[in-house]
């Protein structure tokens, strides 16, 4: 809600300026969107009189005016507005001048005459569109008549006030309104505040013997209607039209403008209802019936909903409760005799019909956060009055009142103790009851005890808590002191699991691959790939888009997502892990479990290409190297073996590996499927995905010391012709099996399966490192070992000895 | 010419010729010319046999003088040239320093870790717990015990991915707030934790708007916690993440889960509070929203509101970062553009 400087200062003796003014505001109340003077950035923008207009001898819709601007000759302008006319008062902008926008107005010529300056439209001076009277939307801006020619149009046109901004929270309805605003104020400023009261003059016949309200009081506690006849409709006063513009609303006449201003001013959102169109005299509050229509104001027409609170008259509904009203029985041209709503309706009724009918205005925004309950009556006075003056409507004689729950005013006890306990403060009871009695709060002080009576206008004060919050707001909260919280020592550490999962991180940066963050919500195609267990989808019931609309099971196909996005950007090499969870879900369940996983994705090469290293594109056997690093720094405990797996549909079925741990399968490595690679538009990329709760579940190794032997190691080399699909693994497994008791390490050294090998056949050469903790070895043991493994890897293995 | 002046003589000559060798070859044969069993010293010695019993001592002592005298020539001869043979070598050996060091794969974490792990050390080094929670969430936790019961108004501040009616994404960590609550044991000590993860909302992707990014949660509870606590444990954090030279102002605001409620501002990092585009003139930056448990949460998770109660807080780690790099589009954390994600590389 924009919030008038002017009219705050009305009613409150502020020295402040209007940027000040708002930032207390923010500090102590509700946050400031900012603060706008209309007039800024606007020069020489003054009052013209047309004295006489001719049309332009080249244009069928230009006229040239002759504009008297208080200067000892009138200019001449050329306008192309349709609604110029001699003996207005327009808004000119001088040659020199600034208008909106930072656009600047110079002599020109308009198809060849002469023209110094422009008459201008609202809109060219700034005003948004939807604010500028019907009449003036589609020409230039007619000034009232005692405008004096030469002016500065700016205060005429309320635009040296400074609207400030408010964002206003759930909780702080009575602050959209003027009169929630200056209790605010009076508090933060501590100055007394004067709020003026209506005083109807009132006509004619009771107005019972012409009105009948029937409410449902559980949907509008509230609901009070005045009756004005004889109504003059016509354009509000200028005061009127700035109050109402200056807050976002558009002028209409003097009726609307009426309810919209007692709005503004009171927060109280009213309705007026053309009488005559009613049909008969009884006015019901109700909820709709199957199959009502209603075409509101706006003339949209609405399906109503058997929840939507409706008034409706003996025929059907003429309103959406507290939302707009219909059209039929609208202020229009013509009406007279005006009935006058003042109501409260059920908050979440209007909440939920809002958002049905995507109806969100002034009203239901006021109505939803609760209107101050007890200035009903006087909201629709204050309106009733104005009628009378501005309208010359006579007001008819009473109210009709169809419900009037008034709530009783919050009583809150709580003790001074308690609010610097919780403020942390040392507040005197002085200081604690004068703040709430600025608020307009009653306060009764019995020892250490406030019994405070809230005002009903402050729906949101229930509790203690809710005083304490006004007491520490405007009490500053600049002023609070800043402790640490003080108590018995806790232990701040981390536990086993998070430790692991920082070191599971640090260790793949080490390894060279850079932590990303990926989109747990995919699509369901992407959340099925790279499956290392079976599960249910896990689908949201309402998504934003295909792209994000099921929780992933794997964490591998995100890495492919942010690898498909680098690559459509030229950046080729790419190393990425993450660790994250995936979700998986069992028939029957609707929630599923979480588990974390770690993956990583390399595409491209690792080490950068550079002036004397050639680039290595990333292959199998890398990838491996940098799980079995990661894997070891992890220390699980047990053998982390490495199995062929040709079955995952996503991944090539030569190139990729179970992992396992004591030989239990914790996930996979390897190539993608070249398909899967021309899927996400990607080169060859190769990728692991570990289940990194499995890994943290592992029992660990314990570090312990191991003595570095003093004696001499002896290394034998061995070279072997093997059939191909004898693995290096089962020979490692032999070789240590059988190597005898001094065999330290077997490193394999060369794989070659070229033209100088046999067809089916490679060759694999070995380094066995032999050595005794407690003494030099001799030669002879050592060749009889490795005599010994040499047999039987021949009889074992088939093996040719080379 | 007597033996002495034979010998002066000598060494004159042979410090003459070892000043002039040019190589360790030259002094070899040098050294062997003079100082050899065929050298003029030893056959200068040999003559001694006819000096007198008196005489012959001192000539001796004489000739070892000279003998000492050449070797010591002959050595810092050889000395010399080696170094000089070895400064030969290494000029041979320079390359141009200049050249790029052989690049080395290196990975960098996400600048999002980076913050939650500052956050985490500094918490643990307060003495709090560090938890985590589930992403997918029952309504009961993400929003019924935080005092927003269904049809709650500002359940319409939160857009919520819903799974079915009662399982949800989270779209706050704050659930961890009754995940927490429940279960502490009060007689062991206060609950001081934070809670860090990954929340959801549903949201259309642009560049102000994520509809995954993180949160971090903080929370204490115990018997005597005050809204100063609040206060002085947020000007930390803003310290922390961002210099001591930050301050940080609380402004009133509602959340259903606190009351009192405030947010946090900071000082503007662009204009450093004076005012400038960034901070819309206000010179300070909303960072991050705060208050006072409310007594309903404390309730609903079966604390005694009488006898405890505490502070909470939300961070958002996305908004931080954007803020302290001048990241202008939150997509960039989760696009993971290689060239965007190496760029966070101090520590620290």
């Amino acid at each position: 809600m924009k919030i008038s400087y002017n009219w705050i200062k009305e009613y409150l003796d502020l020295n402040v300026k209007p940027a000040d003014l708002a930032e207390k505001i923010e500090r102590t109340s509700v946050e400031v969107d900012g603060v706008t003077t209309p007039s800024d950035g606007l020069k020489k923008i003054v009052v013209g009189h047309v004295l006489s207009l001719e049309a332009h001898p080249d244009s069928d819709h230009l006229h040239v005016c002759q504009v008297d601007v208080g200067e000892d000759e009138p200019l001449q302008i050329v306008c192309g507005a349709p609604n110029v006319a001699a003996g207005q008062n327009v808004i000119v902008a001088l040659p020199g001048s600034r208008i909106a926008d930072n656009v600047k107005i110079k002599k020109s010529k308009m198809r060849g005459v002469p023209s110094a300056g422009m008459i201008c439209a609202l809109q060219e001076i700034g005003f948004p569109e939807d604010v500028v009277p019907k009449d003036y939307v589609d020409g230039i801006y007619v000034l009232p008549e005692d405008a004096t020619p030469g002016d500065a149009v700016y205060d005429y046109l309320g635009m040296n006030d400074s609207l400030i901004d408010l964002d206003v929270t759930p909780n702080r309805g009575d602050m959209l309104s003027l009169y929630g605003t200056l209790h605010d104020l009076a508090a933060i400023y501590d100055k007394p505040v004067k709020l003026d009261h209506p005083e109807v003059k009132e006509d004619g016949t009771a107005i019972a013997d012409q009105l009948a309200v029937h409410v449902d009081d559980a949907l509008s506690p509230q609901y009070r209607m005045r009756l004005v006849k004889n109504v003059k409709l016509a354009p509000s006063p200028m005061w009127l039209q700035i109050r109402l513009w200056n807050a976002g609303m558009r002028p209409i006449n003097n009726v609307v403008d009426i309810t919209n201003y007692i709005m503004l001013k009171y927060g109280q959102p009213l309705h007026a209802f053309d009488y005559d169109k009613f049909n008969g005299e009884d006015v019901y509050v109700r909820t709709a019936k199957a199959g009502e229509k209603l075409t509101t104001l706006d003339e949209n027409d609405h399906d109503l909903d058997e929840n939507d609170i409706v008034i409706a008259d003996q025929k059907g509904p003429i309103a959406l409760a507290g939302v707009m009203g219909g059209l039929d029985a609208s202020i229009q041209d013509g009406t007279t005799t005006v009935a006058i709503e003042s109501a409260v309706f059920e908050h979440d009724h209007i909440r939920k019909a809002a958002q049905r009918h995507n109806l969100h205005t002034d009203a239901s925004q006021r109505f939803e956060r609760g209107v101050n309950q007890a200035g009903v009556q006087e909201a629709l006075d204050a309106a009733a009055q104005m009628m009378n003056e501005l309208a010359d409507g006579e007001v008819q004689k009473g109210s009709v009142v169809g419900s009037s729950n008034i709530p009783d005013s919050a009583v809150i006890d709580i003790t001074l103790t308690h609010v610097n306990a919780i403020l942390g403060t040392e507040l005197t009871m002085d200081q604690v009851s004068h703040i709430l009695e600025s608020l307009g709060f009653e306060v009764a002080v019995n020892d250490d005890t406030l019994t405070v009576t809230v005002a009903v206008r402050r729906n949101d004060i229930h509790i203690p808590a809710d005083l304490l919050e006004e007491i520490a707001r405007i009490y500053g909260y600049d002023q609070l002191p800043a402790t640490l919280p003080t108590g018995r020592m806790t232990m701040g550490t981390l536990t086993m699991k998070q430790r692991l999962m920082r070191a599971t991180r640090h260790s793949l940066e080490g390894l060279g691959l850079n932590q990303a963050i990926s989109y747990a919500l995919t699509t369901e195609e992407k959340a099925k790939m790279f499956m290392m267990q079976d599960s249910e989808t896990t689908n949201l019931a309402w998504p934003m888009s295909v792209d994000h609309a099921v929780l992933r099971m794997n964490v591998v196909s995100g890495l492919l997502d942010d690898i498909a996005y680098n690559s459509a950007r030229k950046v080729k090499d790419v190393a990425l892990y993450e660790q994250g969870r995936v979700f998986y879900r069992e028939d029957g369940n609707d929630r599923p479990s979480e588990e974390e996983h770690i993956a990583g994705a390399i595409t491209g090469t690792l080490m950068p290409e550079a002036w004397n290293q050639p680039a290595q594109p990333v292959d199998f056997f890398q990838m491996k190297g940098i799980v079995a690093a990661y894997l070891k720094d992890m220390v699980v405990n047990g053998d982390v073996t490495y199995e062929p797996n040709a079955d995952m549909p996503e991944m090539h079925p030569g190139r990729t590996a179970d992992v396992l741990v004591h030989g239990h399968r914790i996930g996979f490595l390897g190539q993608i499927h070249p398909l899967i690679a021309k899927q996400f538009k990607i080169g060859a990329t190769y990728v692991f995905e570990l289940n990194l709760q499995a890994i943290i579940d592992m029992p660990k190794q314990e570090n312990q010391y191991d003595v570095i032997s003093r004696y001499p190691a002896i290394t034998r080399d061995i070279a072997m012709l093997v059939d191909d699909d004898v693995t290096n693994d089962q020979v490692v497994a032999l070789i240590e099996r059988r190597g005898g008791a001094f065999l330290q390490s077997v490193k394999l050294f060369d794989v070659y399966d070229g033209v100088k090998v046999p067809k089916g056949k490679k060759s694999l050469a070995y380094t066995l490192t032999y050595q005794d903790k407690h003494e030099t070895l001799v030669d002879d043991a050592v060749t009889q070992a490795f005599d010994k493994v040499s047999k039987r890897l021949e009889d074992d293995l088939g093996a040719q000895i080379r | 010419m007597s033996l002495k002046d034979k010998l002066s003589e000598l060494r004159q000559r042979g410090l003459a010729d070892i000043k002039e060798s040019s190589d360790l070859k030259d002094v070899n044969q040098v050294r062997v010319q003079l100082l050899g069993k065929k050298g003029p010293i030893t056959e200068v010695l040999r003559g001694m046999r006819d000096l007198d019993a008196e005489e012959r001592p001192k000539v001796g002592a004489f000739a070892n003088e000279i003998r000492d005298d050449l070797a010591n020539a002959l050595a810092k001869r050889k000395e010399e040239l080696e170094k000089a043979v070895l400064n030969a070598q290494l000029a041979k050996e320079t390359i141009d320093v200049t050249l790029p060091g052989t690049p080395v794969a290196k990975g960098e974490p996400h600048v999002i870790q980076q913050i939650v792990d500052q956050i985490e050390d500094l918490f643990l080094g307060m003495g709090y717990q560090v938890l985590s929670g589930p992403e997918v969430e029952e309504d009961k936790y993400n929003f019924e015990m935080m005092n927003l019961p269904k049809n709650h108004p500002a359940r319409d501040m939160q857009d919520t991915f819903y799974i079915t009616k009662e399982i949800l994404m989270r779209t706050q960590t704050s659930p961890m707030q009754a995940r927490t609550l429940e279960k502490h044991d009060f007689s062991k000590g206060p609950l001081k934790m934070i809670s860090p993860g990954v929340v959801y909302r549903r949201d259309t992707d642009d560049p102000t708007h994520s509809h995954q990014f993180h949160q971090v949660e903080g929370l204490v509870i115990d018997k005597h916690v005050t809204m100063a606590d609040l206060k002085g444990t947020l000007q930390v954090l803003a310290h922390e993440l961002f210099g001591d030279k930050f301050d940080v102002r609380l402004r009133p605001s509602y959340f259903p889960f606190t009351e009192p409620s405030v947010e946090a501002d900071i000082t503007c990092f662009n204009c450093g509070g004076k005012g400038c585009k960034v901070c819309k003139n206000t010179g300070w930056i909303e960072v991050l929203g705060a208050g006072m448990v409310h007594p309903n949460v404390l309730k609903m998770a079966g604390v005694d509101p009488d006898v405890y109660g505490g502070f909470a807080f939300g961070v958002g780690p996305d908004r931080f970062a954007m803020l302290k790099y001048g990241v202008d589009d939150i997509r960039n954390f989760y696009l993971n553009d290689v060239r965007f994600l190496t760029q966070f590389t101090k520590k620290g």
